[in-house]
């Protein structure tokens, strides 16, 4: 090895070494324990299929892995369908302060995490922001109930959340697109529609993919705005999670339900990417 | 082009989302300074007894102590660690370039629970106790990859030259370090060690899976979110969070430029990290 790769190894070896003993170690030390079993208080070492057998078979969390993937894909879409506007808004129809714009974006992600789920929860609530204004208007009788503690709440929540994480890398996207190529589809003859179809989208797509990416897979493991503004029928996989390693005291059948979401999102990730790429293929 | 509905039609949607974006957080110095137990509307009155409230609760000032020193360590820790593969990243080829780093910023896509629940794993098969020091492990590998983020831009920038030029008038390497690239990548630093800082300050997923009796500022909260007369309170902490974190957030983003604009670049085309 020439010097300059040793060098650069040697300065690399904190950060790896670090990334390995509290990052790889303890992913491979889940996935051994999601094959050990919980004897009350101390764990039985000998390999067994029984959590995965009861991670997959199980109609509760069977359920609350399908419910999981739907919300989190539901999120995923929402949040990027709405985030895409605004992207495009920034990148071809703001031409001064755009740094400005990108702040102001961000600034609401930078509050307390907890306490933006919470204010939704105000928000959305009985007596809250939306209800007493719709009251006050005379819009609506009684308060409405079908706001708070269900599935769509957690979708607004989460949908508010990620907000930053969709826009910025659709906005990096579009940013790079060479803008005498749209001029070029005009002059060939394409209106606004078929121009931005044929070739603002596909060119944008790497975005769209990245932020697809960065919502989905997040919005799996939360657990804060399900507890919080979901009700009994906004739980998800994570709560699970999380009540396996606390109170129900059975770490292994924890670690494999933490192992399975992981799997099913990394799959359904890579279809995501593959799709993408795909079809970007077409118009490269 | 500016004259055209469409483009009215994306500003106005751009306003309406904006309003979304915002809907919560202006909430939160509503109720702070709102003279009333239940949070709902309509307003009664003003008052600022609940920053009095804070003022008087001693578990808050504990909570506060812990996150500041889980927040400075975290920091600290990741900076460096940060700064040592950005710097690798930048200047040096070596095996495995692609690789390693991109194992290194995993973090950034992997669910907190996750790395949450991988933590304690370990941690329990160790038998080692749970403390604010384990908080501390976890927050650097998720900040980590954000130092990374910034620190490898920074380092970029970095005309090698003037390295270059130290070394050739006499400057051991380490002097050179000390005393050119570092001050040419210090807003860079700092930016870094703000948001690492401001990251660790608002975790909660990590430091409740984590900590053991000695609770951060987030967990505290957690725990107030239970009781409905706490809850004024509450938003009256939210609303000093909220101001410290955008506070320090235009720090960072004006270091950050401070270092393009050392480095001749165009500070304001990218908008940078943030």
């Amino acid at each position: 090895m020439d010097s300059e790769g040793r060098r650069g190894l040697t300065l690399i070896s904190p950060p790896l070494m670090f990334a390995i003993a509290l990052l790889a170690a303890p992913l491979l030390m889940v996935v051994a324990f999601s094959f050990w079993t919980q004897n009350y208080l101390d764990i039985d070492r000998s390999f067994s299929l029984a959590n995965y057998h009861e991670a997959w078979t199980k109609p509760i969390y069977q359920a609350l892995m399908m419910r999981s993937l739907r919300i989190s894909v539901l999120v995923t879409v929402v949040t990027v369908l709405f985030a895409f506007p605004i992207a495009y808004y920034l990148s071809f129809h703001v031409h001064r302060r755009k740094a400005l714009w990108l702040f102001l974006i961000t600034i609401p992600f930078w509050t307390s995490y907890l306490l933006r789920v919470f204010l939704w929860k105000v928000i959305l609530g009985y007596n809250g922001v939306l209800n007493s204004a719709f009251l006050w208007l005379g819009v609506i009788d009684e308060p409405m109930t079908f706001l708070l503690y269900n599935a769509n709440a957690v979708v607004l929540t989460l949908a508010h959340a990620w907000a930053p994480f969709a826009i910025l890398p659709i906005f990096v996207a579009l940013e790079k697109i060479d803008r005498s190529l749209l001029e070029a589809a005009e002059d060939l003859g394409d209106g606004p529609v078929r121009r931005f179809f044929r070739v603002t989208l596909p060119l944008a797509m790497p975005g769209v993919i990245a932020a697809t990416l960065i919502v989905l897979i997040p919005t799996v493991g939360d657990f804060i705005t399900p507890r919080l503004v979901g009700g009994t029928d906004g739980l998800m996989i994570s709560n699970m999670i999380q009540i396996q390693f606390g109170k129900a005291n059975n770490a292994p059948l924890g670690a494999a339900l933490a192992v399975s979401s992981m799997g099913i999102v990394a799959s359904v990730s890579l279809m995501i990417y593959l799709i993408g790429k795909k079809f970007r293929g077409k118009v490269e | 082009m500016k004259s055209n509905p469409f483009a009215k039609l994306l500003g106005l949607y751009a306003v309406i989302y904006m309003a979304f974006l915002y809907a919560p957080v202006i909430l939160l110095p509503l109720f702070a300074f709102n003279d009333a137990t239940i949070i709902a509307f309509p307003l009664s009155g003003y008052t600022t007894k609940w920053f009095d409230v804070l003022w008087n609760t001693e578990s808050l000032h504990v909570a506060v102590k812990n996150s500041l020193l889980v927040g400075v360590s975290s920091a600290i820790l990741s900076t460096v660690l940060g700064a040592c593969a950005a710097r690798a990243a930048a200047r040096y080829n070596f095996p495995l370039k692609r690789g390693i780093i991109g194992f290194i910023m995993l973090p950034m896509v992997l669910p907190e629970i996750i790395v949450a629940v991988a933590l304690l794993v370990l941690l329990m098969q160790l038998g080692l106790p749970l403390s604010l020091w384990t908080v501390v492990g976890g927050h650097v590998l998720i900040c980590v990859p954000f130092c990374i983020a910034i620190l490898t831009s920074a380092f970029n920038g970095l005309d090698h030259s003037l390295e270059e030029a130290s070394q050739d008038l006499g400057e051991s390497r380490w002097g050179t370090f000390r005393r050119v690239t570092l001050p040419l990548v210090m807003p860079g630093v700092i930016s870094s060690l703000l948001i690492s800082f401001t990251i660790s300050l608002d975790e909660f997923i990590i430091a409740f899976f984590l900590t053991g009796t000695d609770v951060t500022l987030p967990v505290y909260i957690w725990s107030q979110l239970r009781f409905p007369s706490k809850l004024p309170s509450v938003m009256a902490l939210g609303t000093i969070l909220l101001a410290m974190s955008v506070l320090l957030l235009i720090l960072a983003e004006w270091f950050r430029r401070r270092s393009a604009r050392k480095q001749g670049a165009d500070a304001s085309s990218t908008g940078g990290f943030v």
